[in-house]
């Protein structure tokens, strides 16, 4: 069976170009620290590659900082910033943010004494930046760091980022941008206002293994890993300059292509979108209606009566790999925390299935779930009140 | 054969990777499921993810893999919690002893999953249960105990339906020793060839159940009274005892006749334990209410004639031979069917709460819960 793959949002498949770059890098020898000749020539491939994926997102090469991924670059986002501006202790975020995130969050709260304020999401996910603004007055003089994700990686909504980095600038707060979805896949810049900003290597093509956190020239956030200080002091590891060649392979591939493969991108989301609005009228969109803010490359609906990991199973039985949104590691659907965070209620969010496009994705793939679709849907609905409504009679059945 | 399309229920042990493995050799086209069971309420969102154990989740998983066959894990959390756990704390909570893993085949593994599973097109559910289900002459499916004596699980099914035995494959059924299933898992391949066959009740962790109630009961101190009704010592809660228990009751002082006291009675509504010698538990009548028939009834349904039979009333107890019939009586004020069951010798441990199995030979007739049970010559010289 040719599978279908639209959980590009998980990670996407590694571009060929950035899988030649790994090669040709791997086989170089040196320790990009080292002094002696091998090590300079693995160092110049480093700094080449920093250059290339600075000037995709229009950064200072100074300001890259490679990670392991994107979950170590928002960890030593939070954490750095939370500790370097001590004796502050307010947290500004929102509740739509990524488990990368939120459980640092959670982690600075039980363990640094930090305080989080959330700010409300409207229902289709966008910040109430009215109520951001009204966070950022109440704790002035105390917050530490204030974080919102560029877009949703579950419903796809993209955040008014320059506005909200805007208010933070005029209160002097520093701001964490997690971009690991939006970069890539939008036009985004490292500009004014953002303090950090977290981008991760296998959503746009490189391998997994690899991410960068956007460091401010002037800002410094307290190590988190310690060691040899590699990456400006402020993160430590041997230097993984294979993955770091990959990845900047993939940025300027993916940058380079950036427009016209949003719009190709956005024009299948489009017809999924409306086939599944059409064929399903159960179905409710989640995420923005308006289409200019949404990521091109998502379609996330709420399958009423319906559990997502029925749905999930009715569609890898016929060849087509899409996500609940979210799963605890023993591989269980949970209610989506994005969904919930927006105001709806649990049935909403133990509903959900998310086909996330990407640079594979192509016409066929598409067609293919607008036919399967529908009878999958009236599948998994029938288990569904299955569930509510048992029809097996057993002896203890109504004790 | 007809090939069909099977849900195989995966604990990630090895019992169940291996019915899983010889229903993918039967040519079936099979499907892997591990059932999540538990969900740390209040915990949905961020924190502390109380989830599943993700180690049996992982072994399932990796059986599946081995077999080649796809796997999913499903959340049956809630269902759990309403049907199992919480119906455990209330019949503890109201002095019955109930069973859970009798329970969860009833209305989870049988009922719940079953149910979703046929929603989405397949045709039965397959376990790693040791029992058999044969076809007879007129047609009509029955249960009987598995080829393995000492494995035989039989009884925790004996619970199910006719319906539900329907769509029940037990590929182990017919395997004569479990170190055979070992041997076949090593041979196949399974990582969990060698893993520990689970015991205590999955959802208490420690095996505490005593100390697990005393969280979910509101339990408080209470007398303990011998047979004549006088005080012989303070528990802290009648409803996490069982009858037969004999250690745990604290009674300092020894019984006259110097002999050991067991539990004979618990009377929640005045938290009181009743306790008395061994032959006291000595029980030969037993009434039986929720009758369910394994398969076809036999023709003494509706005759009410006594039929001779074998009563089962613990996973592992052994089987005692008596007769039983099918008749009304009073239940808690209303009349409903009940099996009257008169054993040919007594046995001990008897609880209400707990479910007789009904057998003829090595097939399973049904099942009661245990409502009542006497001592007919005891009462007799009352």
């Amino acid at each position: 069976m040719t599978r279908i793959y639209l959980d590009h949002a998980a990670t996407t498949p590694v571009r060929s170009t950035a899988l030649d770059a790994f090669v040709a890098q791997a086989q170089r020898n040196g320790n990009a620290s080292a002094l002696h000749s091998a090590g300079r020539s693995v160092k110049l491939h480093v700094e080449d590659a920093r250059d290339q994926l600075a000037a995709t997102l229009a950064a200072d090469p100074t300001e890259i900082l490679f990670t392991a991924g994107g979950t170590e670059a928002d960890n030593l986002a939070l954490k750095g910033l939370y500790w370097a501006n001590q004796p502050n202790d307010v947290i500004i975020a929102t509740g739509i943010e990524h488990p990368a995130v939120l459980e640092t969050l959670d982690w600075l709260e039980a363990h640094e004494s930090a305080t989080v304020a959330y700010v409300d999401v409207t229902p289709e996910g966008f910040v109430d930046v009215d109520a951001w603004q009204d966070a950022l007055q109440q704790y002035r003089g105390r917050i530490a760091v204030a974080t919102l994700m560029w877009a949703n990686n579950e419903i796809g909504t993209i955040q008014p980022i320059v506005q909200i980095a805007q208010l933070c600038q005029a209160e002097g707060v520093d701001f964490h941008v997690d971009a690991v979805q939006a970069f890539g896949a939008v036009p985004i810049t490292f500009g004014q206002g953002i303090t950090t900003m977290a981008i991760s290597g296998h959503k746009i093509g490189a391998p997994v293994g690899i991410g960068a956190l956007l460091v401010r020239r002037d800002a410094k956030p307290t190590p988190v890993l310690h060691g040899g200080g590699q990456e400006r002091e402020i993160r430590s590891g041997t230097t993984a300059d294979a993955l770091i060649a990959a990845f900047a392979a993939a940025a300027v591939e993916a940058h380079t292509n950036l427009t016209t493969e949003a719009a190709r991108l956005a024009g299948l989301r489009n017809q999924l979108l409306a086939a599944i609005q059409r064929d399903i009228p159960e179905a409710k969109l989640q995420g923005p209606a308006n289409m200019d803010y949404r990521l091109p490359t998502n379609v996330h609906f709420s399958f009423a009566g319906a559990e997502g990991d029925s749905l999930l199973f009715g569609l890898d039985m016929a060849g087509i790999e899409s996500s609940t949104g979210s799963a605890c590691n023993a591989g269980v659907s949970r209610p989506s925390h994005v969904v919930l965070a927006t105001g709806q209620d649990e049935a909403a969010a133990r509903s959900t299935q998310r086909f996330s496009l990407g640079h594979t994705t192509t016409q066929e793939d598409i067609d293919a779930v607008i036919a399967a679709l529908p009878g999958i849907y009236r599948a998994a609905a029938d288990a569904g009140m299955a569930a509510q409504m048992s029809s097996i009679r057993t002896a203890n059945s109504h004790r | 054969m007809k090939k069909l399309k099977v849900l195989a229920a995966m604990s990630g042990g090895v019992d169940s990777a291996v019915a899983a493995a010889r229903a993918v050799e039967a040519g079936h086209d099979v499907v892997g499921v591990h059932l999540a069971l538990s969900r740390m309420p209040g915990t949905l969102r961020t924190g502390s993810r109380g989830c599943c154990t993700i180690e049996d989740a992982s072994d399932a998983w990796r059986a599946c893999e081995k077999l080649g066959i796809p796997y999913y894990t499903w959340d049956f959390s809630e269902r759990f919690q309403e049907e199992v756990v919480d119906d455990f704390i209330a019949e503890y909570a109201a002095g019955r002893t109930p069973n859970p893993c009798m329970r969860c085949n009833e209305r989870i593994k049988f009922a719940a999953l079953l149910e979703r599973a046929l929603a989405l097109g397949f045709d039965a559910v397959v376990t790693g249960h040791y029992a058999k289900v044969i076809e007879n002459e007129r047609g009509e499916l029955e249960l009987h105990r598995a080829a393995d004596d000492a494995k035989d699980q039989s009884y925790v099914l004996g619970v199910l339906t006719a319906e539900q035995l329907k769509h029940s494959m037990f590929p182990l059924g017919d395997t004569p020793s479990k170190d055979m299933v070992r041997a076949e898992a090593e041979e196949r391949g399974l990582s969990v060839a060698q893993k520990p066959d689970s015991h205590d009740i999955c959802f208490i962790p420690d095996g505490d159940t005593r100390g697990w109630l005393e969280e979910k009961i509101e339990m408080s101190d209470g007398p303990i009274v011998d047979t004549e009704g006088d005080e012989v010592g303070t528990h802290p809660g009648a409803q996490a005892f069982t009858i037969g228990q004999r250690r745990g009751l604290g009674i300092g002082k020894p019984a006259g006749d110097g002999k050991p006291r067991f539990v004979l009675e618990i009377r929640p509504k005045d938290n009181t334990v009743v306790v008395g010698s061994r032959d006291m538990l000595a029980v030969d009548r037993i009434t039986g209410i929720r009758p369910s028939w394994a398969g076809a009834p036999i023709a003494e349904e509706s005759t009410g004639e006594w039929f001779s039979c074998h009563v089962q009333v613990r996973a592992h107890a052994e089987p005692v031979p008596g007769r039983a019939r099918v008749t009304t009586g009073d239940v808690d004020g209303t009349t409903a069917v009940v099996w009257e069951m008169e054993l040919d010798d007594t046995i001990q441990g008897v609880a209400p709460g707990q479910t007789a199995v009904v057998y003829q030979g090595t097939r399973v007739l049904g099942q009661v819960t245990i409502h009542k049970s006497i001592n007919a010559e005891r009462l007799a010289h009352v």
